[in-house]
């Protein structure tokens, strides 16, 4: 009996992954997409991105995105989970969707990959901007690079630039090193310096500049050097994921399968590095990599085990969490030897690195300090590539009962002493008095 | 001059119609050369010499020649020509009637007996029901309050008292005592139990517990409102007593009257006011009362039950510092005139001791008896009588001896046993010289060696030296400089003359008669009254608040004053419309008579005047109750939390925005948000919104008031992170711009800049301000018109009319049209504000998402 219905449940998991297929909590990972295009010819011209993804398990809804039937919600319900937006000329989004509905469609946790291009409009520039970066101001103005340029027979302005200046994260670009250099023809953008969740994935060259290729030099470029980010990525506060890059060629057919050999360089590449790049980069923002789960955060007094409403100061605790990591179909335990919670009030008074038990539970322990007041257990778990983890659970601290001193300590004696002689004495003394003449 | 006291009343027979008498004899080195016999009568003391009076007067020794044998076969004869008997004829009644008393011949009396106790009787009678109607007066006259407005608590302390009222009922007693309040003073939370004088709480929560035991099934809430009054009650009772005790019963009853309805005590005891005054002023009263009875009797007893009055005291408020600085002085004042008695020895030393040790249990006051600077007084003044010789008694053979020991063990102290070793020693010693000698040396040292313990213990943090409170009640501007907190409390203000005439209305003129009086008829309660109420007036001056304590003190001289001048000018009146009234009821004489002949030859045209100003009496007092009155139904039962004004048709408009926002908070906001706003508001809303504050009235820690000051003063931005950095969900501000009401946040604003700016130096005074003004319209200046309180404030309130024929956001508080129309706020949004604009509340944003 309870092996068929053990059957029955594994058959039924994935039948239920199937309903339950909307992003969630539980299940991270992305599945309904919406692409929304320029015009079709993008589908078919950049289909191995896109076959990547559905092989994945996407499910991609291609949309020009000036449909005037164009919509992100119904009935209050988002209908994607993320949104591929290839449409680097789109004025005006058809629909009721424009540039607020689609910051309000990340900012309630949905994902966006965002390509612009030469010729960017000031809608694709204006959703950049509020995302924290700033695409250059000139619609002109390309990535110029004349010793990283990629050898090509048809361009001589250098546009084509072969680059290897990757992140160094395991988490957003996979594994495996991607050896051959990326190329990339496109605007540069710059990070704007208040934004502190952007980071670059793909940074220029020192020797890049932005300009026009076809034009003189008038005036020196505003964006110069590594400050110029061609591909970045930003990880919002709810966790919810942007890639912005600075050209939509990088996606298509032609550079994924093209070859590379980068100018002053004897290696030539059979294939660059674009489709790798892009296709890890797409897993990570489509949480398929480095997103995290806090759980069963607890915290106890030593020996007991249910949590108490309010702990006393000098009370010796225990506190523990369980941190999982989503791998795209089932959540894996996190092993970190680097998380850290905090006992702290204004200031943190206890700060403990959690042990591990590899299982994905961190625990530790530790003695209340002598302060009392409200307290937080805090983890502040910040790390390149991770959903940032920020745990905190409000405790109250009291001070001592009336009843809970010691009663009596060693070094009053004296005082003992002296009362009790004082009371004795005083016993002593009326009876004298009282009882003689 | 030495006296020695031998008996303290007459011996045997009932007492005599004195106040006290009292024998002294002179003694010249341990024989008895010399008797004299001082009557004292009411604070005079009339001196006997062979039977016969010789001087009438305030104690000054006069030499006395001759012994008294018996003194039960007192007669005294008092001529007639006497110019010192004329000034004091009442006195001398006294003296005649008592003396008559006792060689009556025994028809006469039993005539005069059967009808002095009907008058008796009906005196009594007349004097319980006056007593009886004061006493529901002094309750129902507090009550318009309620009848205004509802059975609500007042302002915002007693909104704290209330809460921890309702927690003790809920929880009991040593939850109460534990109960450490983390939904205040953010993260820092608050040891409620051990930082609040409990006597308000635990008498509310005892009268709650019996009604509930008595199946009356009252709320709380009812009982908290109504505690006040019924102890303004009791205090016209105390009053009386007090009054009785200082003067006569005639003094207590006009005394019960002028403190039931007097507004300087009423402001602080109407229904609703549940705050520690409410209590205080009673233990207070009942403190002092019970002093200075035990000074006259010389009782343990009562020496006891005032110890236990100050204990109650010291529970119930933090003006018990008062009482135990001022009962030192009085000792001390006593000392010096020469006014040293046994009696007071014992009623200090007991009262002290004790009452010490009761206060120590208390623990908000805890060891501070010993170890703070304003207690050092009452101290030193305790060791400073242990100096003092102490007297004979009865048993003059082993006495010496045990004195010694039993001041040892009254005072508990080893230390003291030094002192009173001199005692022993000047037993031991016959030669006085040698003995002087020897006191001067000890004398010294002891208070060397007591300045150098003083000076030590303050200089290694023992003894902490005076609060700043205390500081600022000694020297009024002491404040204003140092403690902004202090300084900005309006009700820690000096007085404004117009206050004292708005409190204390004919008080103020009858309280220098009062004085008079009782420097006229001297005696140790009277000294008493005198330096109660001189210091307290004193004390009145520097704070408003202060007039509280200084009310029993103006009422009982004020009363002694009216008392006295009424019967005196009654007598006058009653002596010329029966000229020989022999055997009366007020057991007038021929004496008196004649005193009254005499009297009328000085004033020809005296009974005339006597009436006139009875008259004019009359109408004063009648003003004083028609003053009271209105202004206990105008200016002190308003709630102050729900406000009233008068509407363009005359009607009464009700603004109920405090209760409006608190509920809001409460119903709307998640449980554990913190609400960040001015101190002011932090007990009423964590009392009636249930939400945590960040600080409350309770300001004991000006750092994290000075944070809030700061954030309130800070550009938005910058008040984004210090709101950020202490967990804030919710920013309340009041505001007075729609209403015209003027206590509101703005114009409290500049002492959040000037607090804030004491702790933070980066926020200073002078950038919100215009060449010295402060101004919130155009030409304000930028930081204020830019600062987080002003945006809070008037956010979007450039778009509203408020008054017609003015300009759009015309601030009817300031009477100006705002500088800053076009308010955008970045890090907080509008939340709630309430009909009448007086609440705002606004919301924290959480960081935004994308930067």
């Amino acid at each position: 009996m309870i092996k068929i219905s053990l059957c029955l449940f594994l058959v039924s998991v994935p039948f239920f992954a199937i309903i339950c297929s909307a992003f969630s909590e539980d299940r991270p990972t992305d599945r309904r997409v919406l692409v929304l295009l320029d015009d079709f010819a993008i589908k078919s011209s950049h289909s191995i991105f896109f076959k990547s993804l559905e092989t994945r398990g996407f499910d991609l809804d291609f949309k020009l995105a000036d449909d005037p039937k164009l919509a992100l919600q119904r009935y209050g319900q988002y209908l994607y989970d993320a949104i591929v937006l290839f449409a680097p000329t789109i004025d005006r989004f058809g629909g009721s969707v424009d540039a607020a509905s689609l910051l309000e469609f990340v900012d309630s946790g949905h994902d966006l990959i965002l390509a612009a291009d030469t010729s960017a409009s000031d809608l694709i520039r204006e959703i950049a901007v509020e995302c924290g970066v700033d695409f250059d101001e000139d619609p002109t103005a390309m990535v110029i690079d004349h010793t990283n340029h990629a050898v090509s027979e048809t361009e001589g302005h250098h546009t084509l630039i072969a680059n290897d200046d990757f992140v160094n994260s395991e988490v957003i670009l996979g594994s495996r090193k991607i050896e051959a250099p990326v190329l990339f023809k496109g605007i540069g953008h710059s990070i704007n310096p208040s934004s502190s969740l952007v980071t670059k994935v793909l940074s220029a060259s020192p020797a890049a500049y932005s300009a026009n290729p076809k034009s003189k030099l008038s005036s020196p470029p505003t964006l110069i050097g590594s400050a110029i980010s061609l591909v970045s990525v930003v990880q919002a506060r709810n966790n919810a994921r942007i890639l912005i890059s600075g050209s939509l060629t990088v996606f298509s057919d032609r550079f994924f399968r093209s070859g590379v050999q980068k100018a002053g360089s004897t290696t030539k590449h059979e294939k660059c590095g674009n489709e790798q790049f892009f296709v890890e980069l797409s897993k990570w923002v489509f949480h398929e990599r480095g997103h995290l789960k806090a759980v069963n955060v607890r915290h106890n007094k030593v020996g007991e085990t249910d949590e108490p409403s309010m702990y006393r100061i000098k009370d010796d605790l225990e506190y523990s969490v369980e941190v999982y990591e989503w791998s795209g179909s089932s959540w894996e335990p996190y092993v970190a030897g680097d998380m850290q919670v905090q006992f702290y009030m204004m200031s943190p008074y206890v700060l403990k690195t959690l042990s591990s038990n590899e299982k994905g539970l961190y625990y530790t322990s530790f003695k209340i300090p002598d302060v009392y007041g409200v307290f937080q257990f805090k983890v502040e778990y910040q790390r390149l590539g991770y959903t940032a983890l920020s745990l905190s659970k409000q405790i109250p601290v009291r001070p001592f009962r009336h009843n809970e001193y010691e009663r009596f300590i060693p070094a009053a004696l004296p005082y003992y002493g002296a009362s009790f002689s004082m009371m004795s004495g005083f016993f002593v003394f009326t009876l004298v008095y009282l009882y003689t003449k | 001059m030495l006296f020695q006291l031998i008996q303290s009343t007459l011996p045997g027979k009932e007492k005599p119609g004195f106040d006290n008498l009292y024998f002294f004899v002179k003694k010249k080195q341990g024989v008895q050369t010399e008797r004299r016999v001082i009557v004292v009568v009411g604070g005079t003391k009339i001196v006997v010499r062979g039977g016969k009076l010789v001087a009438v007067g305030i104690c000054i020794p006069v030499e006395v020649i001759s012994s008294l044998q018996n003194p039960n076969s007192l007669t005294v004869e008092i001529p007639n020509s006497d110019p010192i008997h004329q000034i004091r004829p009442m006195v001398a009644a006294k003296m005649e009637k008592s003396a008559a008393d006792l060689p009556a011949s025994p028809g006469l009396s039993s005539v005069l007996k059967s009808l002095k106790l009907k008058t008796k009787q009906q005196e009594l009678l007349i004097r319980v029901s006056v007593l009886f109607l004061v006493y529901v007066l002094a309750f129902i006259t507090r009550l318009f309050s309620i009848l205004r407005y509802e059975s609500m608590i007042h302002e915002f302390d007693p909104y704290f008292n209330y809460r921890v009222t309702q927690f003790l009922t809920q929880n009991g007693f040593y939850e109460f005592w534990n109960w450490f309040d983390y939904e205040s003073w953010y993260p820092l939370g608050r040891i409620v139990g051990g930082t609040l004088y409990p006597g308000l709480m635990v008498t509310a929560a005892f009268i709650f517990w019996t009604l509930r035991f008595l199946r009356f099934a009252v709320h709380i809430r009812e009982v908290c409102v109504l505690t006040a009054p019924f102890f303004a009650a009791n205090t016209t009772i105390v009053a009386y007593f007090f009054g009785k005790e200082l003067w006569d019963s005639g003094a207590g009853l006009v005394a019960a009257v002028l403190i039931a309805i007097c507004p300087g005590y009423i402001s602080r005891s109407v229904a609703g006011s549940y705050d520690n005054e409410g209590v205080a002023i009673f233990a207070l009263l009942l403190t002092f009362y019970l002093f200075v009875k035990a000074v006259n009797t010389g009782s343990l007893a009562w020496a006891l039950a005032s110890a236990f009055g100050y204990f109650y005291m010291v529970s119930a408020w933090g003006g018990y510092v008062f009482i135990i600085n001022l009962i030192p002085l009085y000792v001390l004042v006593l000392l010096i005139t020469g006014r040293y008695s046994m009696r007071l020895y014992v009623a200090y030393n007991c009262m002290y001791v004790l009452g010490m040790l009761l206060a120590m249990q208390i623990r908000f006051v805890g060891f501070q008896h010993v170890q703070s600077g304003e207690h050092m007084a009452a101290m030193g003044v305790f060791f400073l009588i242990q100096f003092l010789p102490s007297h004979q008694y009865s048993r003059p053979t082993i006495s010496r001896f045990y004195v010694v020991i039993i001041k040892a063990i009254l005072t508990s102290s080893y230390l003291v046993q030094v002192f009173n070793f001199l005692d022993w020693v000047k037993y031991l010693l016959d030669d006085p010289k040698k003995f002087h000698t020897f006191l001067r040396f000890t004398v010294t040292s002891a208070v060397g060696l007591g300045a150098v313990a003083l000076g030590v213990g303050t200089a290694s943090g023992y003894i902490s030296p005076w609060t700043g409170r205390f500081y600022s009640l000694l020297d009024p501007t002491y404040a204003k400089d140092h403690i902004p907190i202090i300084a900005s409390v309006s009700e820690h203000q000096p007085t404004a003359w117009s206050s004292f005439m708005f409190d204390f209305h004919i008080l103020l003129f009858l309280f220098p008669a009062g004085l008079y009086f009782c420097f006229k008829r001297l005696s140790d309660a009277t000294i008493f009254i005198v330096m109660y109420g001189l210091t307290s007036m004193y004390f009145a001056g520097v704070m408003v608040r202060l007039i509280l304590v200084a009310t029993p003190a103006v009422c009982l001289i004020s009363a002694i004053a009216v008392s006295a001048t009424v019967k005196n000018l009654t007598q006058l009146v009653r002596s010329k419309s029966k000229p020989a009234p022999a055997g009366s009821s007020k057991g007038a004489s021929n004496t008196k008579a004649s005193s009254k002949g005499s009297l009328e030859q000085s004033m020809p045209f005296g009974r005339n005047g006597a009436i006139a100003l009875l008259l004019g009496a009359l109408y004063l007092l009648s003003r004083y109750v028609i003053h009271c009155t209105w202004v206990t139904s105008e200016a002190y039962s308003s709630p102050s939390i729900v406000l009233a004004a008068r509407g363009a048709h005359g009607q009464r408009v009700i603004f109920d925005d405090y209760r409006e926002a608190y509920f809001w908070l409460r119903q709307n906001t998640p449980p554990e948000a913190k609400v960040m706003s001015w101190w002011d508001y932090g007990y009423q809303i964590t009392a009636m919104g249930n939400r945590t504050v960040i600080v409350d009235n309770n300001t004991w820690n000006n750092t994290h008031i000075a944070t809030v000051g700061r954030a309130m003063s800070s550009y938005e931005d910058e008040a984004y992170e210090i709101i950020k950095s202490l967990d804030v969900d919710y920013v309340l501000v009041v505001f007075g711009g729609v209403t015209g009401y003027s206590s509101d946040d703005i114009n409290k604003f500049l002492w959040m800049v000037r607090i804030g700016g004491g702790v933070f130096p980066v926020i200073k005074e002078p950038d919100y301000l215009v060449n010295g003004e402060y101004r919130v319209d155009k030409g304000g200046a930028p930081k204020m018109l830019n600062c987080l309180m002003y945006k809070l404030c008037y956010y979007r309130f450039g778009e509203l009319t408020t008054e017609y024929g003015k300009p759009p956001g015309y601030d009817r508080a300031r009477g100006v049209e705002i500088g800053n129309k076009d308010i955008k706020l970045e890090h907080l949004e509008e939340a709630f504000t309430t009909s009448n604009w007086i609440v705002r509340i606004y919301k924290v944003k959480p960081p935004n998402n994308r930067w």
